[in-house]
């Protein structure tokens, strides 16, 4: 798995957005991960606290908000969603489906303290 | 102090992609042809680039860059014993290769010269489908004894390929594989796709898949 990639990226983009909002501290970090992105969350959190370690996010708790994986046949219009493995259209059996909901894989937000006065 | 909630919106590889497309200009600048050549261990990435290089020897530069995730030089070192440029990336460990290795890689090679690269990605049916490289080109195969069922266990990779190689199709006698299964899955998580059934060790089925190489290389 490429937990450690991911954790670095989010890293570097959390502590980017933070330093430009003149940010003393990040507290938290709100991740928006679809199912089909093969992520596991203890993982991440897990590098996290190694990785956070001396910089402005030292401490930041990390939210996960998992987007379910929506498929929707384009033979009989079912939408549906994934177990976790490929199945095919459960009303008509057809496999002539495309991904509604499921890849998304990004940074929504962060929570800073400021010192107080710098917000504009 | 305050508290403030700060809005990103940033895809979370979006560094990785950046540096992808600096890597796909490079390539383009020097008129050369990538290949992201993704598979499990052992599916044949590397008979399938040997078998490449021996039938388009005389027409076309080829050169190679091989992930492995250890530091050793076998696949390389058949590159090179083949007569074709090869370096080597060693992942330290890593599941998948990135854009910066692929970038790294670009340097140690002299891209100019060639018509084609292919990167043998890192044996691993997860990893490689996030990270884009910046090759043109993403190619999967999979080999019969892996079994049929592999599109449904593992859809992304199949999500993300524009050719899919199936490979080791001379063991069809011998191993339990229900072709109608296999290419339903491959049909939902990738419409139209190609495919191209070879053996490496026959060499059955090179031909259809050397003239798709051959057309997108008189293109680039
Ligand atoms: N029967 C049969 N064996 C094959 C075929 N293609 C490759 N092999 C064998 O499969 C094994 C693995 O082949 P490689 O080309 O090294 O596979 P790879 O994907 O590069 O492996 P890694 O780089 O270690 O992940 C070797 O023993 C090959 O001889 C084929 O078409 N038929
Ligand atoms: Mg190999
Ligand atoms: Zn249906």
């Amino acid at each position: 798995m490429h937990e450690l990639a991911v954790t670095e990226s989010i890293l570097q983009i959390a502590s980017e957005h933070a330093s430009k909002a003149g940010a003393k501290k990040v507290t938290d970090v709100y991740l928006v991960l679809g199912r089909l992105s093969s992520i596991v969350d203890d993982s991440v959190q897990f590098y996290w606290d190694a990785l956070s370690e001396g910089t402005i996010c030292q401490g930041a708790q990390l939210h996960f908000e998992r987007i379910p994986a929506k498929m929707a046949c384009l033979d009989c219009g079912t939408s549906f969603e994934l177990p976790g493995e490929l199945i095919l259209c459960p009303k008509c059996q057809g496999g002539h489906v495309k991904v509604i909901t499921g890849d998304e894989f990004r940074v929504d937000s962060i929570e800073i303290l400021q010192e107080s006065g710098e917000n504009l | 102090m305050n508290t403030l909630r700060v809005p990103v919106v940033e895809k979370i590889l979006n560094a990785n992609d950046q540096l992808a497309e600096q890597n796909r200009r490079r390539l383009d600048q020097a008129g050369t042809f990538g290949i992201n050549l993704m598979a499990s261990p052992g599916a044949g990435k590397t008979s399938v680039i040997l078998q490449t290089i021996r039938r388009l020897a005389g027409s076309t530069r080829i050169g190679v860059i091989e992930g492995d995730t250890a530091p050793v030089t076998i696949d390389a070192d058949r590159v090179i014993s083949a007569g074709m440029p090869a370096v080597q990336i060693n992942t330290g460990g890593d599941c998948h290769l990135d854009a910066v290795m692929i970038a790294n890689g670009l340097n140690q090679i002299a891209v100019d010269q060639l018509d084609l690269i292919i990167v043998e990605n890192v044996g691993n049916l997860i990893c490689p489908a996030a990270f884009q490289l910046g090759t043109h080109t993403n190619v999967l195969i999979a080999s019969i004894p892996e079994g049929d069922d592999k599109p449904y266990k593992y859809p992304n990779i199949y999500r993300g390929i524009d050719v899919l190689i199936l490979n080791k199709i001379d063991l069809l006698p011998y191993v339990r594989f229900d072709m109608d299964y296999f290419r339903k899955g491959v049909e939902i998580l990738n419409p139209g796709v190609k495919v191209f059934p070879v053996s490496c060790a026959s060499g059955e089925g090179f031909d259809p898949w050397l003239d798709w190489l051959r057309a997108k290389l008189s293109k680039e």
